[in-house]
């Protein structure tokens, strides 16, 4: 059950498992690009990728934000946890350090330096995306793989559990997770998101690797003996990652998101003097209607960036996509 | 039919079993365990005994899970102890339960009025400026955190310019008879029209935000869907018969580019209860998704616990009914679907 969501999954699964064959396939009708007969799936996604716009501005805008967290402490004035400008927060008056000579964008709640923190804040949040994503991918990894290879009752069991937690909306899922935690910190948060996603890959990839099981490279393997591990690992699943890649190029998307709204509900690190824009971004909200240039240029950055990742994703998705190409 | 919808109340029946079983494992991995969890800071060592003893928790795990399921199914997840403390956690949750209904159903209602046109139109001119524009734009959509665009409509709409109420579900001192509990629809039942418009206003700013995910979701799944059916041999036919465009439009490419819409709609139910959780809170709208921010923040574990149980219900019985109306209009359904 749970039906809808799984079946959404199963879905994208299954158009990714035909490619195989449909590559081989004669071109029907004719109208399709020719120049994609015997070139690998890969390619001739590539291929259509490398002119795509929406392919170019997405990578372009990633490529800008890993360029300024790889740079961001050369460029950054001034250490974002050092409460510099604290003399200038007035409390009652709700006033904050003004932009000045050394601050271009003047302080933060606690007088830190905002510029510095906007720039550093970008490593953080890279960061928190990239190890959800990878615990989540790696998480996803395991169960499809267990699910997909064997199949009978460990793939229904594992399935059983993978649709219930499909079944529990993403953010009380993450929430529920946080509540085990007795600390909260940046790690709660990244573990959270990270099991929220878990059951979406490994929905996704043994969706995947039942279409290439069937498939006539693995019977051939079969045929001539080779053992099931191999078989697995050689054969099946190099050939059952392309949508799992696809995803997690939109997970990364979502986990930055994800990270935001669990800040905003107050799961999160108490100590904030290493900076995160969904963090500071959730901080802000005390703010808002007084200060809201403490929300805005974290949330301006928070949207490019899951803007970068998901045009990046998206358009993957469509090459990779048979029925894209007319 | 009723073969297949045996079999997916089974199937809902034993998504309902396995979720008790997590919920349970849940209650006693959170720190302190069950009874730190359901007493929180407050208790004593004579109430924590008592509340040990009452729980059976030297009893085997299995008869307490056993007890625990009994529980459940009376509706019993303990007395809220953080969000209204004293009250049953299960009362609350239905007083609060409307509330987010009514937010939910304006915040879908919203996105199917704005994105299923926008959707066609996009469909219609594949490739011209105005597709490329809003798929962008959907995309943009989809980026935006949604509590941050609560945020950004409450200052721009409601504390700048003042056209809209800043929160909450009606104004104070309004004496409105409640019937439902769902305010527009109390106003409109008791003929109290200022009090249905009153609290309309309310609606407003919250299910703007909450709708901007289903509102991208359904626009590029109405676009994907009325590309597709807009190639099919019968709307050539249609159209070489000579049909007048509207009828084409309304009968042969909308009608049948609505059924993944609808089934959208259902996936959609998880996503809004998510949202509802942040536009509730920021706008102080009395539902369930502010009782679960206020309760996780409060560690109030019994009003958790009936929110997720209710939430994931909620969703695996909205697209019960989605899938079974489906079933009902498409036979290959009912047949098919022997996986999942």
């Amino acid at each position: 059950m749970t039906s809808s969501r799984a079946a959404k999954i199963d879905r994208l699964a299954a158009t990714a498992a035909h490619k195989p064959t449909a590559e081989g396939e004669p071109q029907a009708g004719g109208n399709g690009p020719k120049s994609d007969a015997g070139v690998s799936l890969a390619a001739s996604a590539w291929r259509r990728l490398r002119r795509n716009p929406m392919f170019l501005s997405g990578a372009v805008i990633i490529g800008l934000f890993l360029l300024l967290a790889l740079l961001a402490p050369f460029i950054a004035p001034h250490d974002p946890g050092l409460r510099l400008l604290q003399d200038q927060v007035v409390q009652a008056r709700n006033q904050l350090p003004p932009p000045q000579p050394g601050h271009p964008m003047g302080g933060d709640q606690y007088g830190r330096d905002f510029f510095s923190r906007m720039l550093l804040g970008s490593q953080q949040t890279l960061m928190v995306a990239v190890l959800a994503t990878v615990i989540g991918l790696g998480g996803g990894l395991v169960l499809g793989t267990l699910a997909g290879a064997f199949g009978g009752w460990v793939d229904t069991v594992v399935m059983r559990i993978v649709d219930v937690l499909l079944s529990i909306p993403s953010l009380l899922l993450a929430v529920s997770i946080g509540a085990m935690f007795a600390q909260q910190s940046q790690f709660t948060v990244i573990i959270a998101v990270a099991i929220v996603q878990i059951p979406i890959f490994a929905r996704l990839l043994r969706g995947t690797m039942l279409g290439v099981r069937e498939s006539d490279h693995v019977l051939a393997a079969r045929a001539l003996g080779v053992k099931r591990r191999a078989i697995v690992f050689r054969h099946i699943l190099p050939n059952s990652l392309g949508p799992v890649i696809v995803q997690s190029t939109l997970v990364l998307a979502i986990a930055i998101l994800d990270a935001a709204a669990l800040s905003f509900l107050g799961l999160g690190a108490a100590d904030d003097s290493t900076p995160e824009w969904g963090q500071m971004l959730g901080n802000a909200q005390d703010f808002f209607d007084s200060q809201p240039h403490l929300a805005f240029w974290p949330a301006a950055c928070i949207i490019a960036v899951a803007l970068g990742f998901t045009l990046v994703g998206e358009s993957m998705r469509e090459a990779l996509d048979p029925r894209q190409r007319r | 039919m009723l073969r297949y919808t045996i079999r997916r109340v089974l199937q809902l029946a034993l998504v309902v079993l396995v979720l008790s079983v997590l919920l349970f494992a849940w209650l006693r991995a959170l720190p302190g365990g069950p009874v730190s969890a359901l007493l929180g800071d407050r208790g004593t060592a004579e109430s924590r005994a008592q509340l040990r003893e009452a729980l059976g928790l030297d009893d085997p795990i299995f008869v307490q899970y056993f007890a625990f399921l009994g529980r459940a199914l009376t509706g019993d997840f303990g007395t809220s102890t953080g969000v209204s403390p004293g009250k049953p956690a299960m009362e609350l949750f239905l007083e609060r339960f409307p509330a987010t209904i009514e937010l939910s159903i304006a915040a879908i209602v919203i996105a199917l009025i704005g994105a299923i046109p926008l959707g066609y139109l996009a469909a219609r001119r594949r490739g011209g400026w105005f597709d490329n524009a809003s798929v962008v734009g959907s995309m943009i959509g989809i980026s935006i955190p949604i509590f941050f665009l609560a945020f950004l409509l409450k200052y721009l709409l409601a504390i700048k310019l003042g056209w809209l109420p800043t929160g909450g579900r009606q104004s104070a001192g309004l004496d409105a008879t409640r019937v439902t509990g769902f305010f527009v629809l109390d106003g409109l039942l008791t003929r109290e029209w200022d009090a249905s418009l009153d609290a309309l206003r309310h609606l407003l700013l919250p299910a703007l935000a909450l709708s901007s995910i289903p509102f991208a979701v359904i626009f590029r799944i109405t676009r994907a869907s009325v590309l597709d059916v807009m190639d099919e041999d019968y709307v050539r036919t249609a159209r070489s018969k000579g049909l007048a465009k509207r009828i084409v439009r309304d009968r042969h490419i909308l009608r049948n580019a609505m059924l993944p819409v609808v089934t959208t709609v259902g996936l959609q139910t998880g996503a809004l209860l998510s949202g509802a959780v942040l536009t509730e809170t920021v706008f102080s709208w009395q539902g369930v998704g502010q009782a679960l921010a206020v309760g996780f923040e409060r560690k109030d574990f019994p009003v958790l616990q009936v929110v997720i149980i209710a939430a994931a219900m909620a969703y695996v019985l909205v697209n019960l009914i989605v899938d079974l109306s489906y079933a009902a209009i498409d036979p290959r359904i009912r047949t098919a679907g022997k996986v999942g």
